[in-house]
């Protein structure tokens, strides 16, 4: 039995079932490692001698259920008490935290167990992992593309079998993307409803942590772990957290579904738009009641997350001087160089654009130009979504305009690249719940679509994105090495 | 809108980046593309519209002042690239 193979419920199934033991999966798990993450990539920090332990320690205790003894990966943003957290940055790179991120001490609490922590672009800047300071990841469909960004080392492990689910931070695309290009699950649950205590900051208006699965069913299971308020976090939302697996009843039977014809424009290719045009035809052979929308301000939310996003961005790196943690210039013989020279030497390329195109957005006799108006045309956005929400129960578009791209394809062009967000962005500037499911196969590759819920109604968007699910067969592909599909 | 190499200087002095002389023509460049890409939100007639500062309702969150565990003087330094007597060292100042 190939159990890296499987789903976080069917491990727990064994598990219950005294089939096999937490010890089992951690071994089948890096035995699976040991073959593919070679070529994957996929890993930072690979937590061995703890994960061993933890199995060995549930094992003995020999009771399970829910993610007991279950191993998770984190993208290596997360703070990890004792562990390297590097956020792929040579800034980072001997960073230990003293303490631990909400999000994975509750998995920690529940009995997970950490694997490893995955790559990213650095601090979360990028759509390929081609902006990590230690090495891209790739992507299991074809070795020659990218996983996606930024949590791309989440996505190509999860889809490669070297991890059942992991934890990772979305500010304008971060988990769909990656998910929608690894043909896997992934959910940006509303702006609030996860804690960010111990989750490097990007753009602290935009950041939610969410989950990369291989179904819906283990994403609603997590998401209610890792779900509610935190006094450590005081953007997290003190609102109900709901049973959300209690919702997956594969029912969508009088769902209001809205497609907004502008997202499948923006440079979205036709058979993409083929793709999710058939998932939709699906949902109303299921009963759901399908619409056409218009999200008319959709153009504009791009543009305005590039002031927005880089503007924050620019004052939470400020906290990296050189003093406290982090690189230092050794040979700075005044204080001013001293930040100057550990920043510039700590910070790669597109961390240092952003950290500029903010700092200038910021600068003195901008703001109003730039961030304000951002601001501004945020609350149009977001009144958007209000409107069509006033008559629908979801909004389901694509996740990205094109499938996963060959590795070093798009790293110069800077603002095709960012491009690759122009669908998920919106969701983000308007605070929403978002989940990215596999839809279809384009030429091989995985194609995401995207699924819209209002503000903390994940029930929603879940019980839909299982309803679809529970009738293709789109989550049960898997990639073989090299790409094509073994199962 | 393109930067002049003053703008890019003055940007770099704010940001704190010591950027070499290759950075600063390549931001120039990249930056200017971006900002000419942003300029389309000046379509948008905005001069009625509140900006959109919370997504949620915020509220003021305020709880009692008590003392909790947390990381010790010890852990806190051992990330910092310099210290000394249990301290951040830094170059001279004055």
């Amino acid at each position: 039995m190939d159990l890296y193979k499987l789903t976080v419920h069917e491990l727990q199934d064994k598990l219950l079932a005294g089939e096999i033991s937490s010890e089992d999966i951690v071994k089948s798990l890096f035995s699976r490692i040991a073959v593919v993450e070679e070529k994957a990539q996929a890993f930072i920090t690979l937590c061995e001698e703890t994960a061993w332990e933890s199995a060995r320690r549930i094992d003995q205790q020999g009771e399970y259920g829910g993610i007991k003894g279950i191993p998770y990966g984190l993208k290596d943003l997360f703070c990890t008490r004792g562990i390297k957290t590097t956020c792929a940055s040579r800034m980072l790179e001997n960073f230990v935290p003293s303490y631990e991120s909400t999000a994975s001490k509750l998995l920690n609490e529940k009995g997970g167990i950490l694997l490893g922590k995955l790559n990213l672009d650095e601090f979360a800047m990028g759509s390929s992992t081609e902006q990590s300071a230690f090495f891209p990841s790739r992507n299991p469909w074809d070795w020659e593309r990218v996983p996606g960004g930024s949590s791309g080392g989440c996505a190509a492990a999860v889809a490669a079998g070297e991890i059942p689910f992991a934890l990772a931070s979305d500010t304008g695309g971060s988990i769909r993307q990656p998910a929608s290009y690894c043909g896997i699950v992934g959910l940006k649950p509303t702006y609030g409803r996860v804690s960010r205590w111990g989750v490097a900051a990007f753009a602290s208006s935009l950041d939610q942590v969410g989950i990369l699965s291989r179904n819906v069913r283990d994403c609603a299971l997590i998401l209610k772990i890792i779900a509610g308020k935190d006094l450590l976090d005081a953007s997290s939302a003190d609102i109900e957290v709901p049973d959300y697996s209690a919702f997956l009843d594969g029912e969508v039977k009088g769902m209001r579904i809205a497609y907004p014809r502008e997202y499948f424009r923006q440079g979205v290719t036709e058979s993409i738009r083929t793709a999710v045009m058939k998932a939709l035809r699906k949902f109303e052979e299921l009963g759901a009641i399908v619409e056409e929308v218009s999200l008319p301000h959709s153009e504009y939310a791009l543009p305005a997350y590039f002031i927005v996003a880089p503007a924050e961005a620019s004052t939470n790196l400020a906290r990296f001087d050189g003093v406290r943690y982090g690189w230092r210039d050794g040979e700075a013989a005044n204080v001013a160089d001293m930040f100057s020279l550990s920043r510039a030497q700590g910070f790669g390329p597109e961390v240092k654009r952003r950290i500029m195109l903010g700092t200038y957005a910021l600068s003195s006799g901008y703001y109003d130009a730039y961030y304000l108006k951002a601001m501004k045309v945020r609350r149009l956005i977001a009144a958007d979504f209000a409107e069509v929400f006033r008559d629908f129960d979801l909004i389901v578009s694509p996740t990205t305009p094109t499938t996963a791209f060959q590795l070093g394809e798009q790293i110069d062009d800077t603002l095709t690249l960012y491009m690759n967000d122009a669908l998920t962005v919106p969701v983000n500037m308007a605070g929403l719940p978002g989940i990215s499911i596999p839809c279809a196969l384009d030429d091989g590759l995985p194609v995401g679509m995207q699924l819209i819920g209002r503000a903390f109604d994940e029930a929603t968007l879940l019980k839909a994105a299982y309803a679809f699910e529970q009738n293709t067969d789109y989550h049960r592909l898997t990639p073989v090495p090299g790409g094509g599909i073994n199962e | 809108m393109a930067l002049s190499p003053e703008e890019v200087n003055h940007v770099a002095m704010l940001a704190r980046l010591a950027l070499s002389e290759d950075e600063k023509t390549a931001f120039a460049e990249q930056l200017s593309l971006i900002l000419d890409y942003v300029e389309r939100l000046n379509e948008l007639d905005t001069g009625e519209v509140e900006p959109l500062i919370h997504i949620l309702p915020v509220f003021n969150v305020l709880r009692p002042d008590e003392a909790l565990p947390g990381s010790s003087q010890e852990e806190i330094l051992s990330n910092a690239p310099l210290v000394e007597d249990g301290q951040y060292k830094v170059p001279r100042i004055i």
